[in-house]
């Protein structure tokens, strides 16, 4: 796959639909290209978060360890991105991402990540929303989850 | 050290002073006769005194002796000589004394500056030694770079004078007495002038030099203190930059040298006044000679041979006057320098020399408990660090020390090591203060280490074993011309009071070690290592170093193997993809064009970037297969995707670093290249922009840059014109590059790149990590570790160490520690660089190794957090400089103290 159908893959991924063509390109130029075999790990829970990643094509697992053992919270398919919250926040990675087929993706480092954010506004935006609307998600699944735990109790 | 400079030279040379003073005294004798000579051969056979006669003979070398109340002793009536024989005669006997004086002049300078240097060289080892005995706390007050010019700089000056404390003096004293003698014989009025002059010039002169002393202390001073800053602007480089303070430092060292040229120039001025009113002074004498000598010689009263001989005797004395005075201006010089030093480098609290003594013997193991007794410690302002501490700790004890930052845990340990002394109680080790006992049981049976790890320039291995090097442990023997030499440093160190401890004895001591030898001494190393963390960022040193030829031979000799090894490892774990081989016949696509173009490792600039797009063979052979316009072609593509990407970028954007090809400061320049090649042919293109265009097409790789500029035609050509390069590859560029042989080590190329003999895939996620690791593994189980662990022991630290990160640095410090098998092991919070969890492995580690073959030391640990005490038997902890809790583990967790509140 070459640069330029790269771009076109990154211009799928709501985060950086609204980005101009050329920047795409450069953002593209300056990841690397990174192909992963089924049931390969990205990263570990508890890494160092080093850089993002858009799935170019394949899916992964998104696995969180917790008290009760190993839980699939979510599945990532092509043209989302994994692994951006720990390089936003400067904390350890929250959850392990493991391929569940073979996955090719852009892997998009720290530094170059929060460079663009500031250059490109529109994308900070993007990701905003995204943020909000997974917390959105969290709370709701959260309620849920504190109101089944307060009928199992009483 | 002895406070004056006079006595300090008498006592060691005076034996050397005599002697001189001895060679001296004899030598005046020529020199007198060379004066009487001049007036000999003018009045005798020149003037014609006693030749009157035509045909008259005068005796020639008559001797006799005037003695008092005797009368002339006769000794030999000499031989008869004619006018023009007597003139030959006593001319030959001038170049005769010319040619003794010259001899005994040559001996006496000689022996002198041997004197001084021997006496230079003592100095220079006394200051060394005395530096070594300071105690600890001397250190923080001092700066380095000051003690460096004082022992380098300061006293070279003394040298010189040594020679010269005592015999110049006399020699100079003596030859200007002669001088004046002689003169006052031929006539005494003319001497009476001289010897005023004289007298004026030695009173006011000194007078005069005493502002000159002054200054030139100052000067010392100064330059001392601008040494010192020099040094504190090296080491604290970091701390410069990062506070934008390097224009703070220019307005200091600009302000410092500003005075240093001041102190100077007024030293020049005076200098140069002092010596216009002694030459003058020294002229105004021939003057006099001149004048009153002639008056005497119109009246008679002086013969023209006695006044030729007075002003000739006249010109001997200016100069050893001179000399004298400044002989005289240059001991209180040295006595001042001398002094000054003296006082920097005398201390009462010096360590006694007894507890340095050089002990080769092994020294037996420390069986008594370790104890501190009603301690006390302060730091340097005064504050209490820690309050009248009493614990005991036995032998083969573990025990942990808890406390929170300032606690006193710290400088407990710290007096432990004898890096801070006790303000009041003591630190016994079996019942002895360990401030009395020998170092060579405290460097033998403690060990020690801290966060704050010194390392010494030179290899890792050096580092490593320098706390093996105690004593010369084997006797060289040396033969001929080696052997000479030997004896000659020998007996120089003996007569300079140095000792004469040789260097190129092994001085390892393999037995503390646990191992018997060189031979065997890995099987010790590696574990240590191992323990803590290093072997395997070692043998990633080891990868990325260029291997000689011929030095490592059992690595080099064996990589087919090791390449072999690999391939299979990588096909076993179905890894085939993590590297592109090289192979002969094909393109490698992982590699840029350039490498696989060449096919070999470069040796010098001369075959890479521009200068190999512009070297005529190479372009000839492109050119045979219309490769030339390819690669420009794509070099073009090149130019212009770059531009396109990066030239709304600002210059210092992290982007840039993903450009191989170009940097941020060539993207203007290959806009207007691009511009002014638009539209031209191939052919029309000047061959040094096309060499710019071309060298663009060298470093693609296309997975990397994914541009799509590789057909597989194109990979083809590449190949064939490989082959084509190596075909008639001219002498000149023979040298230049070394081509890949998969059945060959390349000596151009890293000891990583030989193992993969290959590229790894950019594509692979963690590409090269996996690759360390398993070829790591790989040569373990080829049984090379141990050789390649040897390659990466070669590495150089630099400076303090300053090539290794912090982390390393305190790694190779704790291994230093663990490889003596100390009876006390303390360790001091040694691995402050590491993040927690690294700090966790390596501390578990290290205990297991600690004990490892049934070995029982004493382990005093200072730990950073609590929450690994249960390692250990015992648990002290430290609040506010007091031993608040001390127990084991369980008893302290199941109290309710400062422990559990510190785990909490």
């Amino acid at each position: 796959m070459l640069l330029n159908d790269e771009v076109g893959m990154l211009r799928k991924v709501p985060l950086f639909a609204r980005v101009a063509p050329a920047k795409l390109k450069l953002l593209a130029f300056t990841s690397d290209r990174v192909s992963y075999r089924e049931g390969q790990t990205l990263f570990h829970q508890g890494d160092e978060g080093d850089a993002a990643y858009v799935v170019l094509s394949g899916t992964a697992d998104i696995i969180v360890d917790s008290a009760a053992g190993q839980i699939k919270v979510a599945e990532v398919e092509p043209n989302e991105i994994v692994g951006e919250i720990a390089i936003l926040c400067d904390v350890s990675r929250t959850a392990t991402v493991t391929a569940t087929s073979a996955l090719e993706v852009l892997k998009i480092r720290k530094d170059h990540f929060l460079r663009l954010l500031t250059e490109f506004p529109e994308m900070t935006v993007e990701i905003v929303k995204v943020l909000a609307d997974r917390l959105s998600h969290t709370t709701a699944e959260l309620t849920a989850a504190r109101s089944k735990a307060r009928q199992a109790n009483s | 050290m002895e406070p004056s400079l006079a006595r300090y030279i008498w006592r060691h040379t005076w034996r050397q002073q005599l002697w001189i003073l001895f060679v001296v005294a004899l030598s005046m004798i020529p020199y007198f006769m060379s004066f009487d000579l001049p007036k000999q051969i003018v009045n005798g056979p020149i003037q014609g005194a006693g030749f009157e006669q035509p045909g008259a003979t005068q005796p020639f070398l008559a001797i006799d002796i005037p003695l008092p109340l005797i009368g002339n002793v006769h000794i030999f009536d000499g031989f008869q000589l004619s006018r023009t024989q007597h003139l030959i005669g006593l001319s030959l006997v001038f170049l005769l004394l010319v040619i003794v004086n010259g001899l005994f002049k040559l001996y006496i300078n000689t022996y002198k500056g041997r004197l001084g240097e021997r006496m230079l060289r003592r100095i220079r080892f006394e200051l060394v030694d005395r530096v070594l005995r300071f105690p600890p706390a001397h250190f923080k007050r001092v700066k380095g770079a000051e003690i460096a010019t004082m022992i380098k700089d300061e006293v070279e000056p003394l040298g010189g004078f040594i020679g010269d404390a005592f015999v110049t003096p006399a020699q100079l004293g003596g030859q200007a007495i002669t001088a004046l003698v002689f003169i006052i014989i031929q006539s005494f009025w003319l001497g009476m002038i001289a010897a005023f002059i004289v007298g004026i010039q030695l009173i006011i002169i000194p007078q005069m030099r005493k502002r000159l002393i002054r200054l030139g202390r100052e000067r010392q001073l100064t330059a001392r203190a601008l040494s010192g800053r020099v040094g504190e602007i090296v080491d604290g480089i970091g701390a410069i930059h990062i506070n934008d303070t390097s224009n703070y430092e220019r307005g200091d060292i600009a302000e410092r040298l500003g005075r240093i040229y001041k102190i100077r120039y007024d030293l020049y001025q005076w200098k140069f006044l002092v010596k216009f009113i002694n030459n003058f002074l020294a002229q105004v004498t021939p003057f006099l000679f001149y004048l009153v000598g002639g008056l005497f010689a119109l009246q008679g009263r002086l013969d023209i041979g006695q006044l030729v001989a007075v002003i000739n005797a006249y010109k001997d004395l200016p100069s050893p006057l001179k000399d004298l005075i400044d002989w005289d201006q240059n001991r209180q010089d040295v006595q001042v320098k001398y002094a000054q030093v003296v006082e920097q480098f005398s201390m009462s609290a010096l360590i006694d020399e007894k507890v340095q003594t050089l002990t080769i013997e092994p020294v037996p193991a420390l069986t008594g408990a370790l104890a501190a007794v009603n301690l006390s410690l302060t730091d340097d302002s005064g504050a209490r660090l820690v309050e009248r501490v009493s614990v005991q700790i036995n032998p083969g004890e573990s025990v942990a020390i808890v406390g929170a930052a300032g606690s006193g845990a710290e400088a407990f340990a710290e007096s432990f090591g004898k890096l801070l002394w006790p303000e009041s109680g003591r630190v016994a080790a079996g019942g002895i203060d360990i401030h009395e006992l020998p170092e060579s049981v405290i460097g033998r049976r403690f060990a020690y280490a801290s966060s704050e790890a010194y390392l010494f320039q030179g290899t890792l291995r050096d580092n490593l074993l320098y706390g093996l090097k105690h004593a010369p442990l084997t006797s060289v023997t040396y033969e001929g011309a080696a052997a000479a030499q030997r004896r000659w440093s020998v007996d120089e160190a003996q007569m300079a009071g140095n000792p004469d401890y040789d260097t190129r004895s092994d001085w390892i001591d393999y037995l503390a070690a646990g191992a018997t030898g060189p031979d065997d001494l890995y099987h010790a190393i590696r574990p240590v290592l191992d323990a803590v963390a290093l072997s395997q960022e070692i043998l990633d040193l080891a990868l990325r170093t260029r291997i000689e030829d011929g030095v490592h031979p059992n690595v080099t000799s064996r990589i087919v193997e090791v390449r072999e090894a690999l391939r299979r490892r990588l096909a076993d774990e179905g890894l085939d993809d993590l590297v592109a081989s090289f192979e002969p016949g094909e393109y490698n696509p992982q590699a840029t064009v350039g490498e696989n173009l060449l096919f070999g490792a470069a040796t010098g600039p001369a075959m890479s970037g521009k200068e190999l797009a512009r070297d005529d063979y190479f372009l000839s052979i492109l050119k045979a297969d219309g490769l030339d316009e390819a690669l420009y072609t794509m070099g073009l593509e090149i130019a212009s995707n770059a531009i396109e990407l990066f030239a709304d970028l600002p210059p210092d954007h992290p982007f840039f670093q993903q450009l191989a090809f170009m940097t941020a400061e060539d993207i203007p320049q290959y806009q207007q290249l691009l511009q002014r090649l638009r539209g031209k042919s191939f052919d029309a293109v000047s061959s040094e922009d096309r060499a710019s265009i071309v060298k663009l097409s060298f470093a693609y790789i296309e997975p990397r840059h994914r541009f799509g500029l590789l057909t597989p035609d194109l990979m083809q050509k590449i190949v064939h014109a490989r082959h084509q390069f190596y075909e008639s590859l001219p002498e000149r560029l023979r040298g230049a590059i070394e081509r890949y042989d998969p059945q060959r080590y390349t000596t151009a190329a890293t000891l990583m790149d030989n193992v993969l003999f290959g590229r790894i895939s950019a594509s692979q996620p963690d590409g090269p990590e996996r690759i360390r690791s398993i070829v790591r593994d790989l040569l373990d189980a080829l049984g090379l570790h141990d050789e390649v662990l040897d390659i990466g022991l070669d590495f150089n630290v630099g400076v303090g160490g300053r090539r290794l990160t912090g982390g390393q640095r305190q790694k190779l410090d704790v291994a230093r520690a663990l490889l003596k098998r100390a009876d006390y092991i303390i360790l001091n919070r040694p691995l402050s660089a590491l993040d927690q969890r690294s700090q966790d492995a390596v501390t578990r580690n290290v205990l297991e190794e600690i004990h490892r073959d049934d070995r029982n030391p004493a382990v005093i640990w200072v730990l950073p957090n609590p929450h690994l005490a249960d390692l250990f038997e015992r648990v002290i902890v430290f609040h506010a400089g007091e031993l608040a809790e001390d127990g084991t583990h369980e008893t302290l967790t199941a109290g309710n103290g400062i422990f559990t509140r510190l785990l909490q």
